[in-house]
């Protein structure tokens, strides 16, 4: 279609969503307009459109075309006063469908029927011929019957040019083509017509088979050339017979001649497309790879490929070429080879491992899971490389802040990175083509396009060590990290935390693959943990900084918190002996927080590094031996010093004695009296809407309540209260952390007692 | 992608460019001043044994630090070897080449060249029939030659050097057998010695190609070594920082007779249209002025390409007050060799082809790497 009609077809439509008042039209419409070069309308028009009722109104469009599909089924009523509106109704749905999603094969076989069957105007016809879309095929029945009411002559000559070029265009959707073959002579005979030549001669340039060619036809053909002048459709069905049966024809037809046909599909262009991404297209779910070769990418502006990612094919041509060369025992090698078209299941894959056949291009692997596996376990090094270096420079050919004006591929850029992290995810392991791309590209980001893509990148990077990485990756990350907006910081933290688990995983199976004492220099269980330790520190700093530039922000701070989540269990979550606590500007924000669920947070996260702690020490103390990996007294120490500042605040309402130290001057210059009680779990500004409505529950007629009088019994009923209201990390802490007896204290974790 | 084994080992890394090629909007002039740590402890580095490792090991130290002023050797005579063919050097000479980078190629055999030419001769003829509906009886006269550039080498250790022809047969059997040459391409590697290192011998390493002929011819040559050899073409460019360093380079070399003007153009990005400003030199005066430049002799530094651009700007200001340091140098052409930042290359001098090969070889290299 060309780009005019195409907008005055999205026009039409736009009339018509506004112009019916039923919602399924207006989706549908919205819908069509998802072309590529239509994005502009989607935005102007989708806002008024709740997506969310989508799915609804996919059921409401299918039954409305079946009410369409009967509706013309049956012929037009006659009496109906409002003829002209039902028939407007039902063209347009399914008009709207065939664009949309296509027709079944069904529902074209009855309306090809009827707009031949002339049971309708000429203009309803035309209409309804344009939206002959399908789903997936047209089966040959219902073209076959089509071609039988050609016969009666029931539509007009325009109708029939129009089913001609419908054929040419859906010609590789017909499911079967024998019959239609059969009715060979019935459409050469068509030939006559003038208006129908070129397209019947289109026609039969795709149906033509060797036994087709006939003396009479051709002499036919030379004929009708010798009426109408040199026709190119003439030539191109001529040169066909010609090649088939070269004694035939002996007149010479000019060679090189590269276009024969007008193009009879360019009123379905879009619509083939989509029909044609529906039947091959790869599926948009996440972690399910494609098996097998599935390429479809129709616009492709480079000379390199179709697509970015290479077809998979098996490398015939080295087959190809030592055939003759090859000596006996490599033939024997050979004859054994699996080739890939056939592999289509792990078992097969497992079965033909030793012998299977690499693809001539390995960046193939990327969309095919089956490979992939063989990727992630082979040694071969060749295999690699290939694959490194395939990654690396289509990485850089294709990323579109390099080149000026390279901005319009990024759609496709997207996609591309898109396949790359779910091979990564698929195989739970970074690639190093990405790493070094990161290298290159992350100093030039500007930290908006493909941001999530990016992101992901980083939190894929295979484990190494921090001081190395930091100033290529991290220092990079940080300066877009602290002049960006809150939303950038906390994406960039989530990425982090992935990393870190990243990391964390893929060091607790290499230690439980290898004993540690034959590990190499710096891939030591030491330097590993040294590496990890920084990236958490790094992580704390930025954080901290963060919290001081987003006025500690909540949003932020909870971002913050599920990073430490993960930190404060890598003793006993991964195995691995490594404890690091939070930097000050955290603890003491969340411990200050006007939001309970960051103190409940704060509670749950306070509680693992406990248990993690004592863990740490039990195994400590059972071994007797001084391992190189015991924590200092340092971190015990910081530990006890956060646990008191937290139980005094909370529990024993001493804020500031031990933990935050605040001169007791200091704080009656502020005039508050009352300031020892005033951050507990009653007073503390997080908890008091609580310990209201605990009160009220208990009295609902009271008018005032005193929050004080919660005391003795009425406390542990309230600590009750507040465990039900689903504070469950406050639970765990208080349980753990605090002696329930009537003077309640701190219980730290005793450092002193090594050895 | 897994452990690396235990072992530690260094190894050269690049010692090359400040900036990543692709910056090309940006004038990479202002070389950071920090200076190479020679830092880093042992416990610092991961060294990784597998290549992959090292790969990424080199490339880390590429972009971590810039090497010291990088120091190159002004382009010596001719060194090519004995049993270069002098003719298919004239071949190489006086035309413009596009370039591009090539990563390194799989299970390339030179003994095959004869099948390769058979079998590339077939896919061009396959790919220019897509389009058509059927050919009939008609052949596409076309001849694919594959053939080695024996000599073309900075080293021993560079693979050979090998120029893939495709010529039209004649009509007509009595005129002479040589076809007109429709595209030609090349394949070479001078002084590679660092991508050498990192791979292994499944791996024929030929990172630059040069190409003359239709870009369709090109597109179709490419798409078939990619698939073959599993390689990966991209188009090299030159930025304005190599520019002026082959300016430099160029203007060293000796030069009995001088065939062209040295000259350059900048280019200002103004709208509606972009200026161009050519400045032309006379060749000796350029030497002359490379002369008082220079210090040390058979090197270039940078310095001292900063210091020739250096005068050349303020040259030009003087007279017309315009400072090309804020504009952006785009070609280059001296006698020995001509240089568009697209990645067009003409090389002119016979005696300097191989130096000129080698600085590209290593722009190629970096770019791949």
């Amino acid at each position: 279609m060309s780009p005019q009609k195409r907008v005055k077809n999205v026009k039409a439509q736009n009339r018509i969503s506004q112009g019916s008042n039923s919602f399924q039209t207006t989706l549908s419409a919205w819908k069509v307009k998802q072309g590529p070069s239509n994005s502009k309308n989607i935005s102007k028009h989708g806002q008024n459109n709740p997506v969310g009722d989508y799915e609804h109104a996919d059921d409401q469009a299918e039954d409305a075309l079946q009410m369409a599909v009967e509706y013309f089924e049956k012929g037009p009523v006659k009496t109906s006063q409002n003829k002209d509106k039902t028939l407007e109704k039902h063209l347009k749905t399914v008009e709207n469908v065939a664009w949309k999603n296509g027709l079944a094969s069904e529902e074209i076989d009855v309306l090809l029927n009827i707009a031949l069957s002339g049971k309708f105007g000429n203009a309803v016809n035309t209409r309804i011929l344009k939206c002959m879309i399908p789903a997936t095929v047209i089966s040959q029945d219902s073209v076959v019957k089509a071609v039988s009411w050609l016969c009666v002559d029931k539509c007009s000559g325009s109708t029939k040019v129009l089913f001609y070029r419908w054929l040419v265009a859906m010609f590789d959707f017909i499911d079967r083509k024998e019959q239609i073959n059969l009715l060979y002579g019935f459409f050469f005979a068509s030939l006559q017509d003038d208006a129908l030549c070129p397209y019947v001669c289109h026609l039969l340039y795709l149906l033509t088979k060797k036994e087709n060619v006939k003396p009479f036809r051709v002499r036919k053909l030379l004929d009708l050339q010798a009426k109408m002048g040199m026709q190119p459709h003439l030539q191109a069905l001529l040169s066909l017979y010609k090649f088939f049966a070269p004694a035939l024809i002996s007149v010479s037809l000019p060679v090189r001649k590269k276009i024969y046909f007008k193009n009879s599909e360019n009123l379905w262009k879009m619509a083939l497309l989509a029909v044609k991404q529906r039947n091959q297209g790869p599926s948009p779910e996440p972690l399910k790879l494609m098996l097998g070769p599935a390429n479809v990418r129709p616009l492709k502006r480079k000379w390199n490929s179709l697509s970015i990612i290479p077809v998979l094919n098996s490398s015939s041509y080295t087959k190809e070429c030592r055939k003759k060369e090859m000596s006996l025992s490599d033939c024997l090698n050979r004859s054994g080879s699996f080739p890939l078209e056939q592999l289509k299941s792990f078992p097969q894959l497992l079965q033909n491992i030793h012998c299977l056949e690499l693809p001539s291009q390995m960046g193939s692997v990327l969309n095919n899971s089956l490979l992939l596996h063989y990727i992630n376990c082979v040694r071969d090094e060749p295999v690699l490389l290939r694959f490194y270096y395939w990654l690396s420079q289509t990485l850089q050919e294709e990323c579109i802040w390099y080149k000026v004006n390279n901005y319009e591929h990024g759609k496709e850029f997207t996609n591309f990175l898109d396949t790359i992290i779910r091979a990564e995810c698929f195989l739970q392991e970074g690639f190093y083509s990405c790493e070094a791309f990161l290298y290159k590209s992350l100093p030039l980001w500007d930290g908006l396009c493909c941001r999530s893509q990016f992101l992901q990148l980083v939190s894929w990077i295979p484990f190494s060590s921090f001081s190395e990485v930091k100033p290529l990756l991290f220092d990079h990350l940080a300066q877009l990290f602290f002049t960006s907006t809150i939303y950038f910081k906390c994406s960039v933290l989530q990425s982090l935390k992935e990393l870190l688990q990243n990391w964390l995983l893929w060091l607790s199976m290499d230690i439980h693959m290898k004993p540690v004492t034959n590990s190499p220099l710096e891939t030591t269980l030491g330097g590993s943990m040294n590496s990890v330790s920084k990236l958490i520190h790094y992580v704390g700093w930025l954080s901290t900084t963060a919290m001081r530039l987003e006025s500690n922000s909540t949003f932020l701070l909870h971002f913050i918190l599920d990073f430490y989540e993960k930190v404060c269990d890598i003793y006993i979550n991964y195995n691995l002996p490594l404890v690091v606590l939070f930097p000050p500007g955290i603890f003491y924000s969340a411990l200050l927080s006007l939001d309970t669920s960051i103190l409940n947070q704060l509670c749950f996260i306070m509680h693992r590094y406990r248990k993690n702690l004592t863990a740490a020490k039990k195994n400590e103390l059972v071994q007797k031996t001084k391992s190189e990996f015991n924590f200092s007294s340092k971190t015990y120490q910081e530990f006890n010093h956060y646990l008191t500042s937290m139980v005094g605040c909370l529990w024993t309402s001493k804020p500031f004695g031990k933990g935050i130290y605040i001169d007791p001057e200091i704080l009656e210059k502020t005039g508050v009296t009352e300031y020892k009680n005033s951050l507990n779990v009653i007073h503390h500004p997080s908890f008091l809407s609580y310990a209201v409505s605990f009160l009220l529950q208990e009295s609902p007629e009271e008018r005032t309540v005193n929050v004080s009088s919660i005391q003795g019994k009425k406390w542990s009923w309230y600590l009750d209260y507040l465990f039900s209201q689903g504070l469950q990390g406050l639970k765990l802490f208080i349980r753990s952390s605090v002696h329930h007896s009537s003077v309640p204290r701190a219980e730290g974790i005793n450092y002193n007692n090594q050895y | 992608m897994k452990p690396p084994p235990p072992k530690f080992k260094r190894f050269s890394c690049l010692s090359l460019l400040t900036s990543w090629d692709y910056r090309q909007t940006m004038d990479s002039y202002d070389v950071p001043e920090s200076t190479p740590s020679a830092s880093s402890r042992p416990e610092d580095y991961f060294v990784g044994a597998t290549p992959l490792q090292k790969r990424l090991e080199s490339i880390r130290k590429q972009t971590s630090f810039i090497p010291t002023p990088p120091r190159r050797k002004v382009p010596q005579c001719s060194q090519l070897q004995e049993d270069v063919d002098p003719q298919k050097v004239a071949f190489l000479l006086h035309k413009q080449w596009t370039l591009y980078s090539l990563t390194p190629l799989y299970k390339f055999s030179y003994s095959n060249l004869k099948e390769y030419s058979r079998l590339l001769n077939a896919f061009i003829v396959a790919e220019k029939q897509k389009g058509l509906a059927v050919e009939v009886g008609e052949d596409f006269n076309i001849k694919v030659i594959f053939s080695t550039l024996l000599g073309m080498k900075g080293t021993q250790r560079d693979p050979e050097a090998f120029l893939v022809q495709i010529q039209s047969k004649s009509q007509l059997p009595s005129e002479n057998r040589e076809g007109k040459v429709l595209w030609t391409g090349w394949f070479c590697c001078i002084f590679g010695d660092s991508l050498l290192e990192t791979v292994s011998e499944d791996f024929t390493c030929l990172p630059l190609f040069l190409a003359n002929g239709a870009e369709s011819n090109t597109a179709i040559i490419g798409t078939w070594f990619q698939k073959t050899f599993d390689c990966y073409f991209s188009p090299l460019t030159i930025n304005a920082f190599n520019l002026s360093w082959m300016a430099a380079m160029w203007t060293a070399c000796k030069v009995d007779h001088y065939v062209a003007t040295t000259e350059f153009l900048w280019s200002v990005p103004c709208s509606p249209q972009s200026l161009d400003i050519s400045y032309a030199i006379h060749p000796e005066d350029a030497k002359a002025l490379w002369d008082s430049i220079h210090k040390t002799p058979g090197e270039v530094t940078q310095e001292e390409v900063d210091l020739f651009m250096d005068c050349l700007y303020s040259h030009f200001h003087r007279h017309f007050k315009i400072h090309l340091s804020a504009t952006r140098l785009v070609r280059v052409s001296t006698s020995v060799a001509s240089a568009h930042t697209d990645g067009k290359i003409k090389i002119l001098c016979h005696k300097y082809l191989i130096g000129v090969l080698a600085y590209l070889t290593e722009l190629a290299v970096f770019q791949i790497e």
